[in-house]
């Protein structure tokens, strides 16, 4: 009982400190915010009760001329953005897996392209944003200029509505490719028992028949790994685009929900309302994650 | 793939790797070129300037306090980093030897906001250290990120992996946990040290939001809020773009550096959080 004690104390001294930053930044305004998203919060007057009025305003619709329309059409096509930009998770994870079978083919020298895969993904994800944006340039930029080489038109990227999103997918493609996910599939392909591959092989199967009936699906908990996590970061994506690149521009078409709630709160100084936009963010991600486990964990291949 | 490549092959391989290499190093390559070119060359298509100066660079300097800012940058990101290390090795330490009642229920808590973005937890995160004062104070962005749950989390799991004979045997001869901690765990625990430090440091440098939202002080500013100030100036009077790459090549340069002497510890933070996450 006497070593129960002691060890119960010193296990305060250890996590106190830890237990007390967890309290203050994450369980504290977890709460904090909850019940912020059922208030008028603006700093600068005491928060008034508010009830379900925020969800309302930012979910519901109303009838108007005979028609029915969102209270926030906003919110709808921010939404839109957010999954429009997401189409660039899958692109990516077959560009990252890819990379990470022609990686770990045997031959000498091949750490030096994992290095300068990387170096996108290492880089300072604000220093690319405004590298990019000239990089994006319609009339000088280095991606028109290559396809003027080609003799091909480019287009205005980030100036025209419809392909500033395609241009922030292509920025994150380069970034991303040789990112963590490449990493992460090198390391589940080393995990491939080699018999897998040599019984194949007496079989005759070639080199693309191994790919996708081997390889593919001997990394699927990976896939789907990397598949989880990407949309729980996709769908808090897009500040650092929309805040150095584009203001959320043209006619709002790369406003994401995250630099939404970061124009609501500090911009309009609605808190309460961005409070209640980042929690149905976190329920979509919540519910996205649900779902992933329940219908994605089927096509993956455990041993 | 397990089979030795033929030459053909291999000469497929090579190339293959070796355009996409190209690809991704063109517009870093670029960017440089640009930031060393003086103002007459800008709208020539060269990727090499004739006429090389460091103007663009001096211009950097001249507008914004970037000096300063690197030195801000260091500061944060390196108190950062120490703290983080603290308490992320000491708890992950309690949580996976000591005993104490409802340690794993508290485990679990950790682990369930892990899923919470950070835009819930940033609101009320900005009002509370408001609130005590801190904005425009290094303390403000330095004491939020001087505990993550990731890193408790993963020095948590290495923790469990490492066989307890040693602490045993020292605890035998009276150790208490302080000098376990001190004298057995942590040695033991360079690697994983080594990891989450070179993770914590290379996030926090390129942090962008939160000291954004804490630092409107030029002087306290760190380089990616000092990098978005300096666009936003000159973007107003027509973007200077020498100087915009040379300060974006300033930025990107350090971080690049670090990279490559810890490129290990890295790849292997990302492997251990995947592989036990």
């Amino acid at each position: 009982m006497a070593v129960r004690t002691k060890e119960g104390r010193a296990a305060l001294l250890f996590a106190g400190p830890n237990f007390l930053g967890f309290l203050l930044f994450v369980l504290g305004p977890v709460v904090a915010s909850f019940l912020m998203a059922f208030t008028y919060f603006d700093p600068t007057r005491p928060p008034r009760f508010a009830g379900l009025q925020n969800f309302i305003d930012l979910l519901g619709f109303h009838m108007e001329g005979g028609r029915l329309r969102a209270n926030d059409p906003h919110f709808w096509f921010y939404f839109y953005n957010t999954l429009f930009l997401m189409l660039g998770i899958p692109i990516g994870m077959v560009g990252s897996f890819l990379l990470a079978v022609m990686l770990s083919a045997r031959t000498r020298g091949l750490v030096f392209y994992r290095t300068v895969y990387f170096l996108p993904h290492i880089a300072s994800a604000v220093a690319v944003c405004v590298v990019w944006i000239f990089v994006l340039n319609t009339d000088r930029g280095l991606i028109n200029s290559a396809l003027g080489f080609f003799g091909l038109p480019g287009p205005r990227w980030l100036g025209s509505a419809a392909w500033a999103k395609p241009a922030l997918i292509l920025m994150g493609l380069w970034q991303g490719v040789g990112g963590v996910n490449m990493i992460l599939y090198l390391a589940a392909l080393q995990n491939i028992p080699d018999d897998l591959y040599e019984s194949a092989s007496i079989d005759g199967a070639g080199g693309w028949h191994k790919l996708v009936h081997i390889t593919w699906p001997m990394v699927s908990p990976t896939t789907f790994f990397i598949f989880v996590i990407s949309c729980i970061g996709g769908f808090q994506a897009g500040f650092q685009q929309a805040y150095l690149m584009t203001d959320g521009g043209p006619k709002g078409s790369t406003t994401t929900l995250a630099y939404y709630i970061f124009n609501m709160a500090y911009t309009d100084f609605r808190m309460g309302y961005a409070a209640a936009i980042s929690w149905v963010l976190f329920l979509l991600v919540f519910a996205l994650t649900i779902l992933n486990w329940r219908f994605g964990g089927r096509a993956v291949h455990y041993d | 793939m397990t089979n030795r490549l033929g030459p053909v092959a291999k000469v497929v391989l090579h190339a293959a790797l070796a355009v996409g290499a190209v690809t991704m190093i063109a517009p870093l390559v670029w960017q440089v070129g640009i930031s060393f070119k003086p103002a007459s060359e800008l709208q020539s298509t060269n990727w090499i300037p004739h006429d090389w100066t460091g103007d663009n660079y001096a211009e950097v300097f001249r507008k914004v306090r970037f000096g300063r800012m690197i030195l801000n940058s260091l500061f944060v990101a390196t108190y950062i980093t120490l703290l983080n290390l603290l308490t992320s090795t000491m708890a992950g330490y309690a949580f996976a030897r000591l005993r104490f009642r409802g340690r794993d229920k508290l485990f679990m808590g950790y682990l369930a906001t892990m899923m919470v973005p950070g835009a819930v937890t940033m609101i009320p995160t900005f009002i509370l250290v408001s609130w005590f004062g801190l904005r425009n104070n290094y303390l403000g962005v330095i004491l939020p990120a001087a505990f993550s749950v990731y890193g408790t989390f993963m020095m948590r799991q290495f923790f469990m992996g490492v066989p307890t004979d040693l602490e045993d045997a020292a605890r035998m001869d009276g150790c208490g946990p302080w000098r376990v901690y001190l004298h057995i765990v942590l040695p033991l625990s360079k690697p994983a040290i080594a990891t989450l430090a070179t993770l914590t440091f290379i996030s926090s440098w390129n942090s962008f939001l939160w000291p954004l939202l804490m630092l409107d002080r030029e002087t306290m500013m760190t380089l990616p809020v000092g990098l978005s100030l300096f666009q936003d100036q000159s973007r107003m009077m027509g973007t200077d773009w020498g100087a915009m790459m040379a300060a974006a090549t300033l930025v990107m340069i350090p971080i690049i550096v670090i990279f490559l002497f810890n490129q290990q510890y890295f790849v292997r933070g990302i492997r251990m959080g995947a592989i036990k996450g």
